[in-house]
């Protein structure tokens, strides 16, 4: 336990010094503030317009960046340390393996977490003083909502980089792999899934199920469920029924696809010889 | 117990390699083992299999009274120390963050790491970066990391690589201090020049297999390697030439006023006694085989 923490506690202190807590959060925070601002730019103003629209454009900002800031935050975790020679001094000392990967996982997971909590909760602050009549209750249920789901969303893809950065030899090769799941992902699987819907002529309510195959829809499906004027906006996941999926079925399902590619990144970096 | 660790029979493969073929040896409390050989001869192997990173393909090792790949690890880990080959470390921590981050972990002293430092002669760049760093200072931090919490068994891969002389000295001293202590060292190295005064015992490895083990003294006994004696001085003289032509002495180069001459160890004496009696004979050296005349003796041996 006490090797976990001091890992953590290392891996989020770099976290702060190499800036990278810094940049995620102005990123979210000034791209935030930006959609929100020119959510009436489509009718030709400017200035907010409506919470719901308002979220449904942070959401899609969260599935496009989120995963890639994850990734690239977290691809050299282990391949980083192996190329350093330091995975080599850690590995003989009295710290297991299960907690190294922990350790770091729980950084990255906190630099994640503060960097998205910062950059959104701006956003959110900023919505609260500049616009006028946005019932506050159901904006912080709603930013509360987007932001732990973002956060739980990004430590899906810090497992994914683990899983790719124990299994390699160089951190070239982990990045490129990093960038091949952001594609399947985030844009590979919309299409592939748009293709089907269209050649599905009849029945088709399966295709609804495909959409837990990837945890990018069911950080959508959460999110967008609350808000019937967000289904126009909906993309794909507008082929769930309306209150389809439970929100905390989503959430399980979520968390499943976090605790899964980290089982399977400590049961890989358990076999592999140093 | 004195044995520290014990290989009977240990051979590790990996696919259809064979890294390590059927090693056996030991290692005393307090001793310092060279493991000595080309690249590929199985140096680093025997490490990884003495760590506990690699498990044996067949035979037994036992470090510190345990296999060093079971439950024993947990204890036998806090006593030891390794300095892998070539280490960069975190080059975005000072030279103190890191070693403040490993002695934490190796759940050691913290006070130490200021001593350490400054024992490794890293005292005045503490502060600064890794990033900034030369080789050397690397080398010197990655040892102060292997000395943390007291080892009493000290693995060191090529630990002088990058090292200038003094520095070298330093590091031999250091490890004379942990010897007296009763620490024992295993350290790995191609630069041999350097280990010779150091080491109890090399152990001489080729294509994973043991060439040689004993002391220098052993293994210069049984290699029966000659001393190399140069004389300089006007070599003209008939005496000279009926001193050379001696059937025990070979004469490897000769030019004006300088010679070199191969004499058997048993020879030594009288070749000396001959030579000094000699007229025209300004100055006689020496030189006894060193180990990389043994090496390289053992290591032709083995490819035959």
């Amino acid at each position: 336990m006490n090797a976990i923490m001091i890992i953590a506690g290392k891996e989020f202190r770099d976290g702060l010094r190499n800036r990278w807590v810094v940049s995620i959060t102005l990123v979210l925070a000034v791209m935030a503030v930006g959609i929100a601002w020119a959510g009436a730019a489509a009718s030709g103003g400017l200035g907010f317009t409506s919470l719901a629209s308002t979220l449904v454009s942070l959401t899609t900002l969260a599935v496009f960046l989120i995963p890639l800031i994850a990734l690239l935050l977290a691809y050299d975790a282990v391949v980083g340390e192996r190329e350093a020679g330091t995975l080599l001094i850690l590995l003989t000392y009295p710290i297991s393996r299960t907690a190294l990967l922990l350790g770091k996982f729980c950084g990255h997971g906190l630099i994640l977490g503060a960097a998205t909590v910062l950059g959104f909760g701006i956003a959110g602050v900023t919505i609260v003083l500049g616009a006028d009549g946005v019932a506050l209750g159901e904006l912080a249920a709603g930013m509360g909502l987007l932001i732990a789901s973002t956060v739980l969303l990004g430590w899906v893809f810090i497992a994914f980089a683990y899983l790719i950065s124990v299994g390699v030899s160089e951190k070239p090769r982990a990045a490129g792999l990093a960038l091949g799941v952001w594609f399947f992902f985030v844009l590979v699987f919309d299409l592939a899934l748009l293709a089907l819907l269209v050649s599905v002529k009849q029945g088709g309510d399966w295709l609804a199920w495909l959409l837990l195959l990837n945890p990018t829809e069911c950080f959508r499906l959460l999110n967008l469920a609350g808000f019937e004027a967000a289904r126009e906006h909906a993309g794909v996941t507008a082929i769930a029924a309306p209150g389809g999926f439970h929100p905390a079925a989503l959430t399980a399902i979520l968390l499943a696809w976090g605790a899964v590619p980290l089982a399977l990144a400590l049961w890989r970096f358990h076999r592999r010889a140093a | 117990m004195t044995q520290v660790i014990k290989f009977h029979e240990v051979t590790q493969r990996h696919g259809a390699l064979t890294r390590l073929d059927a090693l056996s040896f030991q290692v005393t409390r307090g001793e310092v083992l060279a493991l000595l050989g080309h690249n590929g001869a199985g140096k680093t192997t025997t490490m990884h299999l003495i760590l506990g990173l690699l498990s044996p393909s067949a035979g037994q090792v036992a470090v510190l009274g345990g296999a060093p790949d079971s439950r024993h690890a947990a204890t036998l880990r806090q006593r030891l120390g390794y300095l892998p080959e070539n280490v960069s470390f975190y080059e975005a921590l000072s030279g103190h963050e890191v070693l403040d981050y490993f002695a934490r972990l190796k759940r050691a002293d913290r006070q130490q790491v200021s001593t350490l430092l400054e024992k490794v002669g890293l005292g005045h760049a503490a502060q600064q970066r890794v990033k900034t760093y030369s080789k050397g200072m690397r080398q010197r931090l990655g040892l102060a990391q292997a000395l943390l919490g007291e080892p009493s068994l000290l693995l060191l891969d090529e630990p002088t690589t990058g090292l200038d002389p003094a520095a070298t000295r330093d590091f031999y001293a250091t490890l004379g201090e942990l010897q007296g202590r009763g620490g024992t060292v295993v350290l790995s190295s191609h630069v041999l020049p350097g280990v010779e005064p150091y080491i109890d015992r090399a152990l001489i490895l080729g294509g994973g297999r043991q060439l040689a083990l004993g002391s220098i003294h052993a293994l210069r006994q049984r290699a029966a390697q000659p001393l190399i004696i140069k004389v300089r001085g006007r070599l003209e003289s008939d005496a000279w030439h009926t001193c050379v032509s001696h059937p025990r002495y070979t004469q490897l180069a000769q030019n004006a006023g300088e010679a070199t001459l191969a004499v058997p160890e048993t020879a030594k004496l009288d070749a000396l006694r001959q030579l000094t009696h000699l007229p025209g004979i300004e100055d006689i050296a020496v030189e006894p085989p060193t180990l990389e005349h043994l090496y390289q003796h053992y290591s032709q041996r083995g490819h035959q």
